[in-house]
């Protein structure tokens, strides 16, 4: 378990998510992308921590920013999912066309 | 105990490491979209754990308890918006599929050479420290404002979460009397007036 292994793990991760993020049509499952992104970025997060700087208090904090950005994607997602199926009736990328009202 | 040290924390290491990224990619290779919501909560149990063989103990135990919650909800979501939530017909609901692999294989292969190409301090964690308790001096301390940002942060997104969601508002239709904004500067203040 050395810093480079745990990146390799985080860039993994990362990569599975960019996939699922730009091929998925469903809003929830483009949202389970984003998750695997943060995944993967909360783990070098911890990795850096861990094997880079010592255990430097704040770098766990940093951390938790990321575990905060995580709640916000997901809370936010699901209030846009129910906002554009009430308005659209869509739940696919597919099934809207524009951004406007 | 050092992260470094014995053999079993590397096996383990692999072990969850490998199973994390696994479960990662079962969440787009299923047909039941229940089974890859826990999927995706497969893929964050184990970075939970090498989060607490790094003896993060606090960030890898808050990993578990939020996915297993916000899990919990995504599976209601699946079951509530999608047609096939238990997989019992194959599906396939992809665009620009090659597109997004080259994309996700070469993220995987630069963020991957970066980690073994970059040269980044060899600083690890001193031996026997409390994280825990480091982390709550930490918050309670000097980091404590961006405790305070953070709870502040969350409000906002549960009042918008609400706002954006409600069908209802007090006064009526929570969307009653909106339009949508004018391209034209003069139409759009004569809107808001």
């Amino acid at each position: 378990m050395t810093l480079a292994t745990l990146l390799l793990i985080a860039a993994g991760l990362i990569g599975v998510g960019v996939y699922g993020a730009l091929s998925q049509q469903s809003f929830v499952m483009i949202m389970m992308g984003f998750e695997l992104i943060i995944n993967g970025v909360l783990l070098a997060g911890v990795a850096f921590w861990a094997l880079a700087t010592a255990g430097e208090p704040r770098g766990q904090v940093l951390v938790i920013v990321g575990l905060l950005v995580m709640a916000i994607e997901a809370a936010m997602g699901f209030a846009l999912v129910v906002n554009v199926y009430r308005a659209r009736g869509a739940d696919t990328t597919e099934g809207i066309d524009s951004m406007s009202h | 105990m050092n992260p470094e040290t014995s053999l079993w924390t590397d096996l383990a290491f692999w072990a969850f490491g490998l199973a994390a990224v696994w479960y990662g990619w079962r969440v787009f290779r299923t047909d039941s979209m229940v089974r890859a919501t826990f999927a995706l909560l497969a893929s964050f149990l184990n970075v939970g754990a090498i989060m607490v063989l790094l003896l993060a103990e606090y960030l890898g135990t808050a990993l578990f308890f939020m996915m297993a919650v916000e899990m919990a909800v995504m599976a209601i979501f699946m079951v509530a918006f999608m047609m096939n939530p238990a997989g019992l017909n194959p599906m396939q609901m992809v665009h620009q599929h090659r597109f997004a692999i080259v994309a996700g294989a070469a993220t995987f292969a630069g963020l991957a050479g970066l980690g073994f190409a970059v040269d980044f301090p060899d600083r690890p964690l001193i031996i026997a420290a409390d994280t825990i308790q480091q982390l709550g001096f930490e918050l309670m301390g000097s980091s404590m404002l961006v405790m305070q940002s953070i709870g502040v942060t969350l409000l906002a997104t549960m009042i918008g979460a609400v706002v954006l969601s409600s069908k209802w508002g007090r006064y009526g239709d929570s969307d009653a009397g909106s339009v949508p904004p004018s391209l034209d500067p003069e139409q759009r203040e004569e809107d808001r007036s």
